[in-house]
C-alpha cells in the first residue's frame, strides 16, 4: 500500500454544496448531564466530514443522534430536506444511514461472508420462510445479494478470510469486516466511529485508503470520528470540533488546525 | 579430474520403475535433442498459442478466481484476447524489439501480455512486484522498457514515482481500474481500453489480423522469448536472456520426463519475475496444453489450491516446511483420540509409505494398514493441503530437510527434488521416479550434460542454456564458455549412483584457519531443518572457529510459547527468552553431534551462537526477494555482533536500523546474548566413506 494518501488533491471539491444532513440547535441530556449543548452543523453530499474532540466531548452521542439511537430533547435534524424529530435506528438504516461502532459489534461466531451478508437484510424482499426454503425467487435474490457482497469483499481485499469466523480475526481485520457490513447496505451516509482506533500504522494507511475509495468510487458521504489528527487532516473535507458537548470550531482542516480554541481544547490551557 | 555424465546414461535406469511406455516416449528425444517434445513447427510461444487454439480450442487454458467463483478462459478465448491486446499495443506504437515490463501478481492478463509482446516480436521483462521503487528503477532502466503492463494502482504509483529515471518508458497499461479514475490518462491505459482499441482496429483494417498472424509466422526459435533479472545474491541484478528454443526444448523435455499432458492442473502463485513461474505457468502449459489456475489473491493461495487440487505442483522447500509446521501445530491442539490415530498411522507411513510409493515389495499386512491410514489420516490430510490429485510435485532452490521430504513421500505424494537455474531454463538435474535419494538433486535432466570442474564447481551444457546477459558481455563471458558450458556457481559432486549432490555456493565454500572445510550453507541447512529455526547465517571462513546467527520461527516457537505459558509481545522478546535459548542450544548441539559423524565436515562444528533480535528481511536487504540470505551484506550490517562472537563476549548491545514496508525507517535496539557450545571429536565410523 502506498504510504501517503492524498485525497485532497485527487478529489474535486466542487459540486459538494448540496446539503444531505443538517443539525440545528440540538441538545441532548441524560438526566442532569448535558451530553450535547446547542450544536448546529451540516453534512454536504459527497464529502468526508470529520467530527473530532477530546474524550467525552460528545462525538459518539452526536453520531447516535444522527442515526436515531438517541432522541435529542431540543433541536431538529434535517435529512435530505425532511425535518425529523424522532426516528428509530432501523428507520435511519432503511433511509440510507449506515454506521460502524467504536468497539466492533460483529456476530463473532459467524463468518466474514455471513456478517457482511447480514448488512443486506434490509434489502431482502422475500420473507424468512422463502429464505428458509432457499428456492426459486428467494435463491435468485440471494445470488444477487451474494454478488454484491462478493464485490465488497473484493473491494476491501478480504477474500482470504471470507469463510473465517470473525471472532478469530485480528482487530484490524474485524474493523474492515464491519466497514464491509455497513457498505453492504449501500448507504448514502456512512457514519464511522473511530474506524482506526487500536490499529497500527499500516492498518491505518489501509483503512484510510478504503475510506477514500468508498467516497470516490461509490460517492458515499462519510462522517467519521477519529482521534488520529494526521488521518483526520489528510482525509476530511471539513472538520467540526466539539468540546464538553459544545461546538468550538467548524471548517476546512487547515483552518481548524490553527484555531486557538481547538489548540487549547487539545493541549489544555491554564485557567 | 573431470567427470561427464550425459542424460542418456541417466535415463537407462528408468526401466526399474516398471513403466516401459514411459521409457519409449522419452527415448526418441535423446537422438534428436534440439527438437522440443517433437513439435518442430511450433518453436515460439505465440505459435504454440495458435496451435492450442486450433487443436484444443474449447479446453480451459487458464482460470482465475474472481468474486468467489472460478472463471475459466479456453485456449480460443486466450487467443482472441492476446490478438486484440496485441493489436491494441501496436496502436500505441509497440514495435518489434521493444521491451514490455510486467509488474504484478499472477493474473491471466499479465500472462497474456507476455505472449502478446512476443507475438509482436517484442520481449517481456517481468519484474518482482514487491521490489521497492529503486530496485525496480534499475531493472526497468537497464532493460530500456518502453511499455509496462502492471496490476493495479499501487504499481502505477510506483512506476510514476520513478518515471523521471526511465526516459524510455512511454505507456503504462493497468489491469485493475480501482482508484485510477482520476489519473491523467495521457500515457495510462486500462487493459480493456487497449483490447477494445485492438478490436476496433481489427474491424476497421481488414488485414490487421492477417498482419498479426504473419508477424507470428516470422518468429523464430532463436528469437528472444523473455529477459529475467536474477535476484542477485551478489551485486546488481543481471538480465538473463532466454530464447524461445531454450524454453520450448527445456519445458518440452520436462513434460516428457514426468509424462505431463493436457489434463494437468497447476496453480500459478510464484513471482512472475522468477524463471520457474514462466516455465511452469507458460512454457510447459503452452506445450502440453494444460490449465493454469491463478489464485484470487496471494493470501488465498492455500485455500485456492485445495479447491483446484493441482496435479503438478512446484514449491520451494519453505512452503513444504510451512505446511508441515502448520499440521504439526494443529495436531498439538487436536483431541487425544485424533492425536493417537495420527501418531499411529504416521508410524505406519514412515515404515512402509515410501516403499509402497516406489513400488518396492512390502508385506500385505503393512499394505492393509497403509490403506486404512490413507482412508483415515493421509487422505484427509492431503485434501487439507490441496494435494489430493497430485501426480508429481517438485521442490528446489534450497535443500529440503530429509525429515520433511520423507514425510510427504511417506503420505504417497510423489515429491521430488530438482536442481535448476534461470540460466538453464530451470532444468539441470531432476530425480527420476523410483530413484529418490533424499540428499541428492537427482540425475542430469534430459539433454543436459554435467561435469564437475577441478575446484568442485558444477558446469552444465544443454539446449536450454541462456543466450547471454542483457547488455553485459563481460558477465556472459565469465559465466558461459565458448563451447557452451555454463558455470553454475555451485559446488557439488557425483555420488556412486550417478546422482548429483550440491554442497554450497562455490564461492562460499571456505576453510577455517586450521584448514578444515567450511561450507556455510551446509551448516545453515542442517540448522534450518529444525522447525524452530527459520534462518541461520554461519561465519568461519579464514577464522579459527564457526559461529552462527539464528532466527527463530515465529509460528513454531510462538505455538510452543502459547502451550508453555511463555508471554511475549514481539519477535525480539521471544527471541531473547532464556527458555527459547535453551531450546535452540539443544538443536545446535544436535547439529554438532551430526557433524562429528561426517569426517569432511567434523572440523566445522559450531562453537558459539546467538539468536538475532530481528527477523532477517528482504526489505532491509538482508534476504534476496527469493528469501536467500545475503551473506556479505549481513556480515557488514551486523559487524559488531560478529566481533562479539569471536571476542568471546557473553552479551552485546546493538542498535539496528529497520525499514518498514512503506519505506520509512526506524531502529530497534537489543542486548543480545551469546552462548558457547560443546564440540565433539570426529567419530571414526565415517572415515572409510570419506576415503573413497
Amino acid at each position: 500500500m502506498n504510504a501517503h494518501v492524498d485525497p485532497a488533491e485527487a478529489r474535486v471539491p466542487m459540486g459538494k454544496d448540496e446539503l444531505l444532513l443538517k443539525v440545528d440547535n440540538v441538545s441532548l441530556y441524560f438526566g442532569g448531564v448535558k451530553a450535547i449543548t446547542n450544536i448546529s452543523f451540516d453534512i454536504r453530499k459527497g464529502e468526508i466530514r470529520a467530527i473530532i474532540g477530546p474524550n467525552g466531548a460528545g462525538k459518539t452521542s452526536m453520531l447516535n443522534v444522527i442515526n436515531g439511537f438517541y432522541h435529542p430533547q431540543v433541536g431538529t435534524i434535517t435529512w435530505r430536506g425532511e425535518v425529523r424529530r424522532k426516528m428509530k435506528p432501523y428507520e435511519a438504516a432503511s433511509q440510507g444511514i449506515a454506521r460502524t461502532f467504536q468497539n466492533v459489534a460483529l456476530f463473532k461466531g459467524m463468518t466474514t461472508l455471513d456478517n457482511i451478508m447480514s448488512g443486506r437484510t434490509l434489502a431482502m424482499r422475500r420473507n424468512f420462510l422463502w429464505q428458509l426454503l432457499r428456492h426459486g425467487p428467494a435463491l435468485d435474490e440471494e445470488i444477487a445479494h451474494r454478488r454484491r457482497v462478493e464485490e465488497i469483499i473484493d473491494f476491501l481485499e478480504i477474500e482470504h478470510i471470507r469463510k473465517t469466523p470473525v471472532g478469530r480475526l485480528p482487530y484490524g481485520l474485524q474493523k474492515r469486516v464491519e466497514l464491509g457490513r455497513a457498505l453492504a447496505m449501500e448507504p448514502e451516509l456512512l457514519l464511522l466511529d473511530e474506524p482506526m482506533a487500536g490499529m497500527n500504522l499500516e492498518e491505518k494507511e489501509d483503512m484510510s485508503r478504503y475510506i477514500v475509495d468508498v467516497n470516490e468510487q461509490f460517492g458515499t458521504t462519510i462522517a467519521l470520528i477519529e482521534h488520529d489528527m494526521g488521518v483526520v487532516m489528510d482525509l476530511s473535507d471539513r472538520v467540526v470540533v466539539l468540546d464538553y458537548g459544545k461546538k468550538i470550531a467548524d471548517g476546512p482542516p487547515d483552518e481548524v488546525k490553527s484555531n486557538q480554541d481547538v489548540i487549547d481544547a487539545y493541549l489544555g490551557v491554564a485557567h | 579430474m573431470t567427470e561427464a555424465v550425459t542424460a542418456a546414461a541417466g535415463r537407462v535406469s528408468v526401466s526399474k520403475t516398471g513403466a516401459p511406455e514411459a521409457k519409449a516416449s522419452v527415448a526418441p528425444m535423446a537422438t534428436q535433442p534440439k527438437v522440443g517434445a517433437g513439435h518442430s513447427s511450433e518453436d515460439t510461444f505465440p505459435k504454440l498459442l495458435l496451435r492450442n487454439a486450433r487443436i484444443r480450442g474449447q479446453k480451459p487454458a487458464i482460470r482465475k478466481k474472481d468474486l468467489g467463483i472460478w472463471q475459466a478462459w479456453t485456449w480460443e478465448d486466450v487467443h482472441d484476447v492476446v490478438r486484440d491486446f496485441s493489436l491494441g499495443l501496436t496502436g500505441l506504437g509497440f514495435k518489434p524489439g521493444d521491451k514490455l515490463a510486467i509488474v504484478g501478481t499472477n493474473r491471466p492478463r499479465l500472462y497474456w501480455s507476455m505472449v502478446a509482446a512476443q507475438s509482436l516480436g517484442g520481449v517481456p521483462v517481468p519484474v518482482y512486484a514487491d521490489s521497492v521503487a529503486e530496485e525496480m528503477a534499475y531493472v526497468l532502466e537497464h532493460a530500456g522498457v518502453r511499455f509496462a503492463v502492471v496490476e493495479d494502482q499501487e504499481q502505477v504509483d510506483k512506476l510514476l514515482s520513478i518515471a523521471d529515471k526511465l526516459p524510455a518508458l512511454e505507456q503504462i497499461v493497468y489491469d485493475e481500474t480501482r482508484g485510477l479514475r482520476d489519473y491523467d490518462h495521457g500515457h495510462l491505459h486500462s487493459f480493456e481500453a487497449v483490447t477494445d482499441a485492438g478490436r476496433a482496429a481489427r474491424f476497421a483494417q481488414p488485414n490487421a489480423e492477417a498482419d498479426w498472424l504473419e508477424r507470428i509466422g516470422k518468429g523464430k526459435g532463436d528469437d528472444l522469448s523473455i529477459i529475467l533479472y536474477t535476484s542477485g545474491t551478489t551485486g546488481r541484478p543481471k538480465g538473463v536472456m532466454l530464447s524461445h528454443e531454450n524454453l520450448v526444448v527445456s519445458a518440452g523435455n520436462a513434460n516428457a520426463f514426468d509424462q505431463l499432458g493436457e489434463g494437468e492442473e497447476t496453480l500459478a502463485y510464484l513471482p512472475l519475475a522468477w524463471i520457474g513461474d514462466y516455465v511452469f505457468s507458460v512454457a510447459q502449459s503452452y506445450i502440453a496444453g494444460y490449465c493454469v489456475n491463478c489464485p484470487e489473491s496471494p493470501e488465498t493461495a492455500l485455500d485456492d489450491r485445495r479447491e483446484i487440487g493441482p496435479t503438478y505442483f512446484f514449491a520451494p522447500p519453505r512452503v513444504f516446511e510451512g505446511l508441515l509446521t502448520l499440521i504439526m501445530v494443529r495436531m498439538e491442539d487436536a483431541g487425544r483420540v485424533k492425536k493417537k490415530m495420527f501418531d499411529y498411522f504416521m508410524d505406519v507411513a514412515r515404515r512402509s509409505g515410501e516403499k509402497i510409493l516406489n513400488g518396492e515389495p512390502a508385506p500385505i499386512s503393512e499394505r492393509l494398514l497403509y490403506w486404512l491410514g490413507e482412508f483415515l489420516v493421509y487422505g484427509p490430510m492431503k485434501n487439507r493441503m490441496g494435494f489430493s490429485r497430485l501426480k508429481v510435485g517438485y521442490t528446489a532452490g534450497e535443500a529440503i530437510g530429509p525429515e520433511i521430504f520423507r514425510f510427504y513421500r511417506s503420505l504417497g505424494l510423489n515429491l521430488k527434488q530438482l536442481y535448476g537455474q534461470t540460466e538453464a531454463s530451470v532444468y539441470i538435474a531432476m530425480q527420476p521416479d523410483g530413484e529418490i535419494l533424499g540428499d541428492s538433486v537427482g540425475k542430469p535432466a534430459p539433454d543436459v550434460e554435467i561435469r564437475i570442474a577441478d575446484n568442485g564447481e558444477i558446469l552444465y551444457r544443454s539446449p536450454g542454456t541462456f543466450v547471454g546477459y542483457y547488455k553485459d558481455e563481460e558477465a556472459t563471458r565469465s559465466t558461459k564458455t565458448e563451447d557452451g558450458w555454463v558455470h553454475a556457481g555451485d559446488a557439488g559432486f557425483f555420488t556412486e549412483e550417478g546422482h548429483i549432490r550440491i554442497i554450497d555456493r562455490a564461492k562460499d565454500v571456505g576453510r577455517l584457519s586450521d584448514g578444515a572445510l567450511f561450507a556455510p550453507k551446509y551448516l545453515e541447512n542442517k540448522l534450518k531443518f529444525f522447525p524452530n529455526i527459520k534462518e541461520a547465517v554461519a561465519f568461519g571462513d579464514g577464522r579459527d572457529k564457526v559461529c552462527v546467527f539464528i532466527n527463530i520461527d515465529l509460528t513454531s516457537v510462538g505455538s510452543w510459547a502459547e502451550r508453555n505459558n511463555v508471554n511475549y509481545a514481539s519477535y525480539q522478546e521471544l527471541a531473547a527468552n532464556p527458555r527459547v535459548y535453551e531450546m535452540i542450544e539443544a538443536h545446535v548441539d544436535q547439529v554438532n553431534r551430526d557433524l562429528a559423524g561426517e569426517p569432511l565436515m567434523a572440523g566445522a562444528q559450531i562453537h558459539r551462537f546467538l539468536v538475532l533480535h530481528k527477523e532477517l528481511d528482504a526489505d532491509d536487504g538482508e534476504l534476496t526477494r527469493t528469501q536467500k540470505v545475503r551473506r556479505s551484506f549481513i556480515a557488514d550490517r551486523y559487524g559488531p555482533l560478529i566481533e562479539a562472537l569471536y571476542e568471546g563476549a557473553v552479551h552485546k548491545h546493538v542498535v539496528t536500523e529497520v525499514t518498514f514496508e512503506d519505506g520509512r525507517k526506524g531502529s530497534i535496539e537489543a542486548n543480545v546474548e551469546i552462548r558457547d557450545m560443546k564440540t565433539y571429536p570426529a567419530r571414526g565410523d565415517g572415515v572409510r566413506e570419506a576415503a573413497e
